[in-house]
């Protein structure tokens, strides 16, 4: 797949296709690539972590630092495999999975009490301290089963999040 | 699981299925709001943004709403793949018509007679029209130095000539329709923006005085000499400070009686004419009448969309000289002023409605000036504002 070019072979896009375990469309893979063309404005072959910042909407995000380190960087290949959880074909412990990675941010397979202490920081900014954050996780974890120092792994974030099904999808847009 | 964890899951299935369909946040309180948080200089962007996604949830506090993060992921990957920003810039290619045995040759020949025949022909109309006007130029504004109302007469004249020239050039096919703007003092004229050749052709039917970007080179030098004498107003997008600066600038024309009448682009950078993105408000807190213009070029011959970032103008300049034809309507619509109790922001809207419906144009909620800096941090403090209560005020609840 030539970083110059800006044409897909049929076989590249099923190389992609598989590694991103088919979840998306040929055509869906296709529209990606211009999508990937276009952000990546120098034709370097991935796209930088400005150059994600250059989409307002994304920049807006509040997650948008975490999602850039799980992005930066990432060839096409790479950049269709990390989108593929959002696809409608997407099952539900995929989706959780991409959401246990964000929270895994040193990919150790653990996510522990600080770890989602990170994330809800992410969230919720200065609106609230980091006493209010603790007390509300605190509880929660309790409530649910868990206490401060319990770490949770993926199975955990399955039987959490899975219960009643999760609305995670991107549709992307086929000419 | 215990009994407790059951019933708060149940509190919630129930909830999920009310709430989702709801169009999202709480509304933000009106834009005539006083609040601090708000940035008065521009619209809410959330009242036109779709957030369909972010439920206002109630009911007791559990793990998996601190857990589930999908709506904000969703957003993110959603704009990754496709944004209404990134649209706004893109030069959207006609569809190839060459690609058989037949038409090939033809447009090979089209080739030819553009580069080798029109081409060369156009440079010298273009070189002739340069040496009128600047032979003519110089003496009336040296020899008229005393005689100020003959001499701007003269000059407006001749600044019209050479724009007409320069459309001529590209064979520029323009149609104009509505009154021709009447010199009157106290009003405006603004005008969607697709590349500094809208100023050219609208130049060459009335002296304008138009605001722009001072811009490096050839195009710099013009702007210094010649388009000083019609009174144009510069300003420099980088630097912060210089908006004041400007809207004094802007006054100050205004309530000269003398001067051409005021061209402005409230966009403020170049759009592909299939979007209009936020107009800025300084055109309509003059307390002028604003008269707004509408152009859409016509991308039969040529996409006469200058992309700054792909593009030098004299690049542009060429590739519109090797075309056939630019062709495109302008319309000046019926001028327009600020109603009773609506805000400046209000009016540049309305403005902008106006203007894309008559050129066809969408409109999207973002400011043109993010295609050179980020976002304000307070787009995504809002959003973490919210959360952040929503969170507080379930844990409050039992």
């Amino acid at each position: 797949m030539g970083n110059s070019s800006s044409l897909l072979t049929q076989y590249d896009i099923e190389e992609v296709q598989e590694h991103s375990h088919h979840l998306f469309s040929q055509q869906e893979i296709v529209s990606l690539y211009k999508r990937f063309c276009q952000l990546d404005r120098n034709s370097k072959g991935y796209i930088s972590a400005d150059e994600f910042l250059s989409v307002p909407e994304f920049a807006m995000n509040p997650l948008s630092q975490r999602l850039l380190k799980m992005a930066d960087g990432l060839n096409f290949k790479d950049f269709v495999a990390f989108l593929s959880a959002f696809s409608v074909k997407a099952t539900m412990p995929q989706k959780v999975q991409f959401i246990f990675q964000v929270y895994d941010s040193d990919n150790n397979g653990k996510v522990t009490f600080n770890d989602i202490l990170e994330v809800l920081r992410d969230l919720t900014g200065s609106f609230m301290s980091d006493e209010q954050r603790e007390e509300v996780l605190s509880k929660v974890l309790q409530e649910a089963g868990y206490t401060r120092d319990s770490t949770l792994l993926l199975d955990d974030f399955i039987k959490i999040l899975g219960k009643l099904g999760l609305k995670m999808e991107v549709e992307v847009p086929v000419d | 699981m215990n009994g407790a964890n059951r019933s708060c899951y149940q509190h919630q299935f129930k909830v999920e299925q009310v709430t989702v369909k709801a169009t999202g946040r709480p509304k933000m309180s009106k834009l005539n709001s006083s609040s601090s948080e708000l940035d008065l200089d521009r619209p809410n962007i959330e009242d036109y943004l779709p957030y369909g996604s972010i439920q206002e949830p109630h009911g007791k506090l559990c793990l998996r709403d601190l857990l589930d993060i999908s709506p904000t992921l969703t957003e993110a990957a959603g704009a990754i793949v496709d944004d209404s920003f990134t649209r706004c810039f893109k030069s959207i290619p006609p569809e190839p018509w060459n690609w058989n045995v037949y038409l090939f040759p033809l447009w090979c020949l089209g080739v030819g007679v553009r580069y080798l025949i029109l081409f060369p022909l156009r440079v010298l109309v273009l070189t002739l029209g340069w040496i009128v006007f600047l032979s003519a130029y110089f003496p009336v504004h040296v020899l008229l130095k005393g005689h100020d109302r003959l001499r701007k007469k003269l000059e407006r004249g001749l600044v019209e000539l050479i724009c007409s020239f320069f459309v001529a050039s590209w064979t520029g096919v323009v149609k104009y329709h509505g009154p021709r703007p009447s010199m009157r003092p106290k009003q405006v004229f603004v005008a969607n923006h697709t590349s500094m050749i809208d100023f050219i052709i609208l130049e060459q039917m009335t002296a304008f005085a138009v605001i722009m970007q001072k811009h490096p080179g050839w195009v710099g030098l013009l702007q210094s000499t010649i388009l000083e004498s019609v009174g144009c107003i510069w300003f420099n997008r980088s630097e912060s400070k210089d908006r004041e600066v400007v809207a004094k600038k802007l006054r100050d024309h205004v309530q000269g009686a003398d001067n051409n009448p005021l061209l402005i682009f409230p966009e403020g950078t170049c759009v592909n004419n299939h979007y209009t993105v936020m107009f800025k408000k300084g055109a309509f807190e003059l307390g002028c009448t604003v008269c707004p213009i509408a152009i859409k070029y016509n991308k039969i011959f040529v996409d006469a969309f200058w992309n700054s970032r792909k593009q030098s103008f004299t690049m542009h300049l060429l590739q519109l000289m090797t075309s056939w034809a630019v062709v495109c309507d302008v319309w000046y619509l019926e001028p327009q002023t600020l109603k009773p109790g609506e805000t400046p922001i209000e009016f540049a809207e309305r403005v902008r409605d106006i203007i894309s419906v008559r050129a066809g144009l969408k409109k999207v909620p973002w400011d043109g000036y993010l295609k050179y800096s980020r976002p304000s941090p307070k787009h995504r403090e809002r959003k973490q504002q919210s959360f952040a209560e929503s969170v507080l005020r379930r844990l409050e609840e039992k």
